[in-house]
């Protein structure tokens, strides 16, 4: 049976910490908020679904400026940024990246009064298929 | 390489102040500039969809800045509120230069 390997709140690269201080202007984010969807298990670390979520309610008073997603055991840490607007209507992206190994993806909002959150979930990535 | 074919899936009619959904994918190899060349060695260059954005009216909805790190044929899911009808204009901005370009009409039912 598998066992869950605890969450790691921050993220364990220094490039990784770098990106995340750049992103948010050297504040260090705060849990929640935001959340990954990630899997458990990818297959192929060619091509993993990450989805993201933001509680916010997209107003043009308050809304979600951007969310920095980052691969902390890639070469480059960087994956992409989404920027939202208010015409949004929900702070959510869904896209497909590239994991080389088992690793940690990181998510970090920024809001447009400029709070910070952040969410960090574990993908283990298999070469054969073995099925998990 | 074919031109990339950008593929968009917008719903034709939405009620008025509805959040919709929006798919997007195009076609594109995003080469990541880390690959060998198996018979030569040598680095192949980057070559990478580098921005995405979707407009509705001429209003920024959604945009995104790509890294190596995105898989290739690029695809997006994101969300847009949509209060009058009008046209969404999709932009794929490459590391050459070239831009890729759709659009859609969306009706208010």
């Amino acid at each position: 049976f598998l066992t869950f390997a605890p969450r790691i709140s921050f993220a364990a690269t220094a490039e990784t910490d770098a990106a995340i201080k750049a992103f948010t202007g050297g504040a260090t984010p705060t849990e929640g908020t935001v959340s990954l969807d990630t899997p458990e298990i990818a297959e192929n670390g060619n091509t993993v679904p990450v989805g993201v979520t933001v509680d916010s309610p997209m107003t043009p008073d308050s809304y979600v400026e951007s969310v920095l997603i980052l691969a902390d055991g890639n070469p480059s840490p960087a994956v992409a940024t989404f920027h939202f607007t208010a015409m949004s209507g929900a702070a959510e992206a869904k896209t497909r990246i590239r994991l080389a190994k088992t690793q940690n993806v990181v998510a970090v909002a920024k809001m447009n009064d400029g709070s910070t959150f952040m969410d960090t979930k574990e993908v283990k990535v298999t070469i054969g298929g073995c099925g998990g | 390489m074919a031109a990339p074919k950008p593929r968009v899936k917008v719903p034709k009619k939405a009620s008025q102040g509805e959040v919709i959904t929006i798919k997007t994918l195009i076609s594109h190899p995003m080469e990541s500039g880390q690959r060998k060349d198996k018979k030569t060695g040598e680095l192949i260059p980057r070559k990478i969809i580098n921005k995405f954005s979707c407009e509705f009216n001429g209003q920024v909805v959604f945009s995104c800045d790509l890294d190596p790190a995105v898989s290739a044929n690029p695809y997006m899911e994101f969300s847009a509120k949509v209060n009058e009808p009008g046209t969404f204009k999709f932009t794929w901005v490459d590391d050459d230069g070239s831009v890729y370009e759709t659009e859609k009409k969306i009706t208010i039912e």
